[in-house]
């Protein structure tokens, strides 16, 4: 049996053969010293572009093979099982499929194992045997034939190595364009499944429910199970836990920019900014981790000594830990802005006898406002995207509360409940979810774009 | 002020000369002045006070799950258990009850029993089991062997454990606890390195749980994102930095850079859930998948990084490149790339540590099944070091808080290393032209 990795080695293999041929064959076709300073390239660059005309197209077919194979297969047997089983609803056909896709893999099979899955798996993986026997026949012919062209097409006026630089150019271009198709995915992955979800659901309903219960009735006399899909309690939950990270993380991060770029001298600054942006390299798991067992126990027994009634999950705790880490961003993007200040503002400040902290005060901080404003718009964004945090910290009871000792639920804690696990791609309980990160994602584009507009205008200001 | 016949120190109307005024408010300034200064330092020790509170808080939590608890019994390779079948499936657990029962013979009913039984860990079955099969010649004899403890037995052993609330809200009760003072003293209990940590996948009980399955899952979803991201990131930079017109494509594609930095982890999550899993129909929870989404995800950083490194490479170089006849992919593959690799490497290093930390969007892809297997390949179902420590923080045992908080400490080493070694590169490598 051939398996799809031991083709793409041997692709591999023919590809760095064919580079070692084609430089030869330039040798050759060269003759001797005075024949090679005649050919318009230097050999590398013939044997180069042999191993791209074998290598590219292959991988371009591998690939394409890869992604369209499984299901063709699919079709192809549910194709030729049985009419009863074709004729079954699309998600009752599914669960077979899975089945016999597991038969295959050799995997525990949940249904009773019985003769037509059986055939049905021979079939499969009869079919995953010729597709693959195809596959590396196409592969190879294509390898021949690319190869013997470009052999022949070797001769002194070829132009390998413009050749070979107009190719990587475009494979450069295309690298580059990745980052669009990334936004183009994202978007275009989010907003398919959130318009499914507001088939269901009205955007009104959605945007100004006050109510959020998202578990779906599967019966029609389980309780507790409304179905409830107004977003405005989640999104209260997540500004109350981005306005207490926010209320932790800019007095401080501002405050320590400001001594850092001002007051503190060489040495201070070399060992107490690394030892800052450390809390910024931290992964949100640990903390996730540090908040829910360290911080939120201890706010809560604070607030039990004070006679408070504190839940254990308490958005307080989630938000005061988001603005532990968010503090790093705030500082450094602050320290980067206030730098940008022209010492010639400041010199003017000190001549008309300022003391230094009027000159941070009334020349510094509003000279570099809008860059600390555009910092600090990055940070909020950076907030209500933050997931593990209050995924492990904050709670699931979606509580329209202005009381930051109780419970709040927040935007990304719901996608996650709502995708983790078993899903059907049809209820609007697992579709919500893409609304909310369709949400998510604009309010923090829109964040973003501000953001960065105004970062780069004051730049330029004093450039 | 802009009355230049009025002198400076001449007496304004209230008859007060205008260094007399300043003189007055100097103590209020510089009082002012200290303050605001304390302000800063204090916000600067604060932040270095939540870090070393995080550290300490993790560190005291978790260094000693790098112990483990053992237990020394004497097993009696029993005959009459071990001939009648084929070795490989005879009664082990029933050879480890019996020796139990033999030390501790006063235990008869059978609620004695079962927490008689449950003094030690469910592997040492399987441990005995492969002393039988490596060595079938000690059938017959009696033997002390040191097995794993339980992990209630760990988490007394180790003093987390509450000892003064009533016997009926304690996991260990009190006819146990007499055990273990016996066995103390016989010096049959022992704290030894933690082997099985780094050498176990997940298990549903504590004392059996390692973070190797996680470590490796870690390792090949980075992987996949090292050998994609860094020569896509590379070439993105190259282009844009050295090929490039300054046009609205261009524009378009900095823009989008410069967003996607900022997009939340969690929506590539969701990309890849509804583009890879749905649409593609990829393997769930397979390492290949988590290295795509975590590629495009480190992406915009490599890209941001290099574009920097690639600026600071000085015109010169391209010019004198250009002027001995180099082409323009000449010019950049001999002379600008190899200048600006340290940089480069330093900012995949700093993106890749970030990707190792990251777990929200794992969470989509399905990488949080419970996996007992160490993955062996890409598309073996896995989870990664930071899903693993989400998982068992969610665990009610308290022994998982220790696994949890070691496996912090691990994955923190992990990113220490890489940061370290990316701050080496550029103190060693950092050129100023």
């Amino acid at each position: 049996m051939i398996s799809p990795y031991m083709i793409f080695t041997a692709i591999l293999l023919l590809t760095s053969g064919a580079y070692i041929i084609g430089r030869k064959r330039a040798f050759a076709v060269a003759g001797d010293r005075a024949g090679l300073m005649q050919m318009h390239s230097r050999p590398t660059y013939y044997g180069l572009l042999t191993a791209m005309w074998c290598g590219i197209p292959a991988l371009l077919v591998f690939s394409a093979w890869s992604v369209f194979e499984s299901g063709i297969i699919t079709q192809l047997v549910i194709a030729g099982m049985p009419d009863a089983i074709r004729d079954l609803p699309p998600d009752r056909l599914n669960l077979i499929v899975n089945d016999i896709k597991n038969l295959v893999s050799g995997n525990i099979v949940s249904a009773e194992m019985d003769q037509t899955l059986r055939a049905a798996a021979d079939h499969y993986r009869q079919l995953q045997a010729v597709s693959s026997a195809a596959l590396a026949v196409v592969v190879l012919a294509l390898i021949m034939v690319a190869t013997t062209m470009i052999m022949r097409a070797i001769a002194p006026s070829l132009k390998a190595r413009n050749q070979v630089e107009t190719i990587i150019k475009w494979m450069l271009i295309a690298c580059s364009t990745i980052a669009i198709f990334t936004t183009i995915g994202i978007l275009l992955s989010v907003l398919f499944e959130a318009i499914r979800f507001f088939e269901k659901i009205s955007l009104t309903e959605f945007l100004f429910g006050l109510k959020w219960s998202p578990q779906m009735a599967i019966r029609e006399d389980q309780v507790g199970s409304s179905g409830a899909f107004g977003a405005i309690p989640v999104f209260a939950g997540t500004l109350m836990i981005s306005a207490i990270a926010m209320v932790v993380a800019v007095p401080i991060g501002l405050m320590s920019a400001i001594y850092l770029s001002e007051y503190a001298n060489r040495r201070f600054r070399a060992i107490a900014k690394p030892l800052m942006e450390i809390l910024a390299g931290i992964p949100t798991v640990v903390y996730g981790f540090f908040a829910a067992l360290t911080v939120a126990p201890m706010i809560r027994d604070t607030g039990l000594g004070l006679g408070l009634d504190v839940s254990s999950e308490s958005a307080l705790a989630a938000g005061l830990v988001m603005g532990i880490m968010i503090i790093p961003f705030v500082s450094s993007l602050s320290d980067d802005v206030i730098n940008a200040v022209p010492q010639a503002m400041r010199d003017g400040a000190y001549g008309l006898g300022a003391t230094q902290s009027e000159t941070i005060k009334q020349v510094v901080l509003p000279a570099a406002l809008p860059g600390i404003v555009g910092g600090v718009l990055l940070a909020v964004s950076r907030a209500i995207g933050e997931t593990m945090i209050v995924v492990m910290a904050a709670g699931l009871a979606a509580n329209l509360t202005a009381n930051p000792l109780k419970t709040v639920t927040t935007v990304t804690v719901q996608i996650v409940t709502l995708l983790v696990g078993d899903q059907e791609f049809d209820s609007p309980k697992t579709l919500a979810a893409f609304a909310l990160g369709l949400v998510l994602f604009i309010a923090t584009l829109i964040l973003n774009v501000i953001a960065l507009h105004v970062v780069r205008k004051y730049r330029e200001q004093y450039e | 002020m802009n009355n230049p016949a009025v002198p400076s120190n001449a007496p304004n109307p209230q008859g007060r000369r205008a260094i007399e005024i300043v003189n007055a408010g100097l103590a209020r300034r510089y009082r002012k002045e200290r303050r605001f200064r304390l302000y800063g330092i204090s916000a600067i020790l604060a932040s270095l006070l939540f870090l070393s509170f995080l550290f300490g808080s993790i560190i005291s939590k978790g260094y000693s799950a790098f112990q483990q608890t053992f237990i020394q019994l004497d097993i009696f390779f029993d005959p009459a258990i071990l001939s009648q079948e084929s070795l490989s499936t005879a009664n082990y657990p029933g050879i480890v009850k019996q020796s139990l029962r033999q030390m501790f013979p006063e235990a008869q009913s059978r609620r004695d029993k079962r927490m008689l039984y449950g003094l030690v860990s469910s592997d040492a079955s399987f441990q005995i089991r492969k002393m039988v099969l490596d060595s079938p010649e000690m059938i017959g004899q009696t033997l002390p062997v040191w097995v794993v403890a339980d992990d209630d037995i760990d988490m007394l052993e180790k003093g987390h454990f509450d000892l003064d609330a009533p016997e009926s809200e304690r996991r260990i009760k009190d006819i146990q606890l007499t055990w273990v003072d016996r066995l103390k003293k016989e010096n049959r209990i022992e704290k030894r390195f933690n082997r099985i940590l780094f050498t176990a996948g997940d298990s549903r009980e504590p004392e059996l749980a390692g973070i190797l399955g996680a470590v490796a899952g870690s390792f090949y979803t980075l992987l996949v994102t090292l050998l994609l991201s860094f020569p896509i990131g590379i070439a993105s930079a190259v282009y844009l930095e050295e090929f490039a017109s300054k046009n609205r494509w261009t524009d378009l594609i900095e823009v989008n850079i410069n967003n996607l930095a900022a997009v939340p982890s969690i929506v590539f999550g969701l990309l890849g859930l509804a583009v890879f899993l749905n649409f593609f129909g990829l393997p769930r929870s397979a390492p290949l998948v988590g290295g795509l989404v975590l590629t495009l995800m480190t992406l915009p950083t490599i890209i941001i990084a290099s574009r920097a490194s690639l600026q600071s490479v000085p015109p010169s170089i391209r010019e004198a490149a250009l002027g001995i006849g180099a082409s323009k992919m000449q010019m950049v593959t001999h002379h600008v790339l190899p200048l600006a690799l340290p940089g480069i490497l330093t900012g995949t290093i700093i993106g890749m540590a970030r990707a190792l930390g990251e777990s929200a969007p794992l969470l989509m892809i399905g990488m949080v099944a419970f996996i007992v297997d160490v993955p062996g390949g890409f598309t073996d179902p896995s989870t990664v070091l930071p899903v693993q420590i989400f998982l068992w923080a969610d665990s009610p045992e308290r022994a998982f808080v220790e696994r949890t908080s070691a496996a912090t400490i691990v994955l923190l080493a992990f990113l220490i290393v890489m940061n370290a070694s990316a701050v080496y590169l550029r103190k060693k490598f950092e050129r100023r032209w």
